[in-house]
């Protein structure tokens, strides 16, 4: 099953990805708890819950930067297991954007969006060039193509990073809390990208605080506590009814 | 480093650091007694004959040196930063000039063997060095790469190796290549005998420089690159190492500056680098000041060379990054 066609048995029923009773630990310390989720074609998901509760891990998982000790996980139907040869066909499929940016600082904007799609997807230089600029665009800030990450501001250098993730044109896209390490007047601009592509269809992932955007484009928020997913819903019923007394003392916290 | 942005008063224009400093000079040059030498001479006139001066001229002299000195230090204090770096260099050089010229060279004997120092020695030194040089960095950088590894037997043969050839003086490596390895059977010759042993040995300590520079890039890099599912290699050559050159320059370019130099251990095996024509050339007249100081000021020439092409290489990736 895990070896065949890599990505064409996607279909709009079948989950994306799917996980089934995973747990991890640091040493003693569990830090996922038999976690089960699924996750379709074109959803919209928002993990949330207090610090160290565990969603970063999970999301980490996902693409296997982080390896689980019990239970599967699918991606487009690939079982993600310590012995598979094709990680990093999977990974291209997958894109991240990360918390720090993470952008590759000796190579400028366009490099960075270039460097994915010709180095491993084997597409020509003209060709990565000219979709990088595409990707680019759709960010809004074609016109920082040339310079070099570091003279972008906050804002900007996690636009490209969106951008480049874009450019490998991936199934899935996770975020890893993408705006906590932003300017407060920065984070509009990069939410306001999220949700372009949360409106062009994209699945997405997202573990972030940011619950005007779970309102707005999440068709299922998931909150998690102590390694362990306490409730998902719609946002509606996560906001105004949520069932657990955990969730009720995170929202009071963090919608104060 | 961070300059502070408070100016503080130069201390060379307080007075009370101006007379702790003559003091201290003056005590200096009277514990020394510089009356035989050229100032001693100099002050002839008013101490009569320096030799029998005693002890008021072997104060007065002390005394006109110690004014002369700390004088140089307060006329320089009121020059630019730059000018002031230039008058410094000037002067210590001068004085070492002037250390060179009290062996009484005989300068036609330079000219004759310079020659020959150069078209040999000095050819040779930088064949060996240039050769090692290169050797040694792809060693460092496989070895470098084997010490960060999961792989048991690339760690252990890496720290193996790093261990042994920083454990043993250099000079010890290149006698135990050069009549170890034709023991077993291999015959090699002294020039390949002295680059295999500076390889080795500055490749081990080039090991650990580059390693540190490996370690020293973000893990944030090696996710984003593994989230875009490129391949170990490809990570290293294109992301990780253009990243740790910048920061492994410095420290590089001491140990190419520290091989160039070491590599005049090679002269114990006869090779005829400049070392050993600094040695052999001056033996039969006598005159080993002249090819030493000869050999010296090449090698210093060369270093300060090589200094600069660092200086070059830093600078442009100052711009780029």
């Amino acid at each position: 099953m895990e070896t065949q066609d890599q990505t064409s048995n996607l279909s709009e029923t079948l989950p994306v990805i799917s996980l089934s009773g995973v747990n991890k630990w640091y040493g003693d310390f569990q830090a996922l708890s038999n976690i089960d989720l699924e996750i379709k074609l074109k959803e919209k998901i928002v993990i949330c819950g207090p610090s160290g509760s565990g969603k970063s891990t999970l999301i980490r998982c996902l693409n296997r930067l982080e390896a689980h000790q019990e239970g599967t996980i699918h991606v487009s139907g690939i079982e993600l297991h310590e012995r598979m040869k094709d990680i990093d066909v999977v990974r291209q499929d997958i894109g991240m954007v990360f918390q720090s940016f993470n952008l590759f600082p000796h190579l400028t904007v366009l490099e960075n969006c270039m460097a994915g799609p010709n180095w491993v997807r084997g597409i020509d230089k003209n060709e990565a060039k000219k979709r990088a600029i595409a990707m680019l665009e759709q960010v809004k800030i074609p016109e920082q193509a040339d310079k070099y990450p570091e003279q972008l501001s906050g804002g900007q250098q996690q636009r490209v990073a969106i951008a480049r993730s874009l450019c490998m044109q991936p199934k899935v896209m996770l975020f890893d809390e993408p705006t906590s390490a932003l300017d407060p007047e920065m984070v509009s601009e990069v939410l306001d990208t999220m949700i372009e592509l949360a409106k062009s269809g994209m699945t997405m992932i997202c573990v972030t605080h940011e619950m005007g955007f779970a309102r707005q484009v999440a068709d299922r928020v998931v909150f998690m506590a102590d390694g362990e997913i306490v409730e998902q819903n719609s946002p509606e019923e996560f906001f105004n009814n949520p069932q657990h007394e955990r969730t009720k003392a995170f929202l009071d916290q963090i919608l104060k | 480093m961070f300059v502070d942005t408070v100016i503080e008063d130069k201390a060379l224009h307080k007075p009370a650091f101006l007379i702790g400093l003559f003091v201290a000079v003056l005590a200096f040059f009277f514990a020394f007694n510089f009356t035989d030498t050229f100032f001693g001479e100099f002050l002839r006139p008013v101490i009569g004959e320096p030799k029998e001066s005693g002890f008021f001229g072997r104060l007065a002299v002390s005394i006109v040196l110690a004014v002369l000195f700390v004088l140089n230090l307060f006329v320089i204090s009121f020059f630019k930063l730059k000018g002031q770096i230039a008058i410094v260099w000037i002067e210590l050089f001068l004085l070492f000039l002037a250390f060179a010229y009290s062996f009484d060279l005989k300068m036609s004997f330079i000219q004759s063997r310079i020659g020959l120092m150069i078209s040999q020695g000095l050819f040779t030194t930088i064949y060996i060095s240039a050769v090692s040089i290169v050797i040694a960095t792809v060693i460092a950088i496989v070895g470098a790469i084997a010490k960060l590894s999961n792989n048991g037997f690339a760690f252990a043969i890496a720290s193996f190796y790093t261990s042994l050839f920083r454990g043993l003086p250099l000079l010890l490596q290149v006698y135990l290549i050069y009549k170890g390895l034709p023991q077993i059977g291999f015959m090699v010759d002294a020039v390949p005998a002295g680059i295999t042993a500076l390889s080795l040995c500055y490749g081990a300590y080039m090991t650990e420089i580059f390693r540190a520079g490996i370690q020293s890039i973000p893990r944030g890099q090696w996710e984003a690159s593994r989230a875009l599912g490129f391949r170990f290699s490809l990570i290293m050559r294109k992301i990780i190492l253009p990243q740790a050159v910048p920061i492994i320059i410095p420290p590089t370019g001491n140990q190419f500056i520290a091989m160039l130099k070491d590599s005049s251990l090679v002269s114990v095996l006869g090779v005829w680098e400049l070392m050993y024509l600094a040695r052999t050339l001056g033996q039969r007249d006598f005159r080993h000041m002249e090819m030493l100081l000869t050999a010296a000021m090449i090698y210093w020439a060369l270093t300060i060379v090589l200094e600069v092409i660092q200086a070059r290489i830093e600078e442009k990736y100052k711009q780029k990054g």
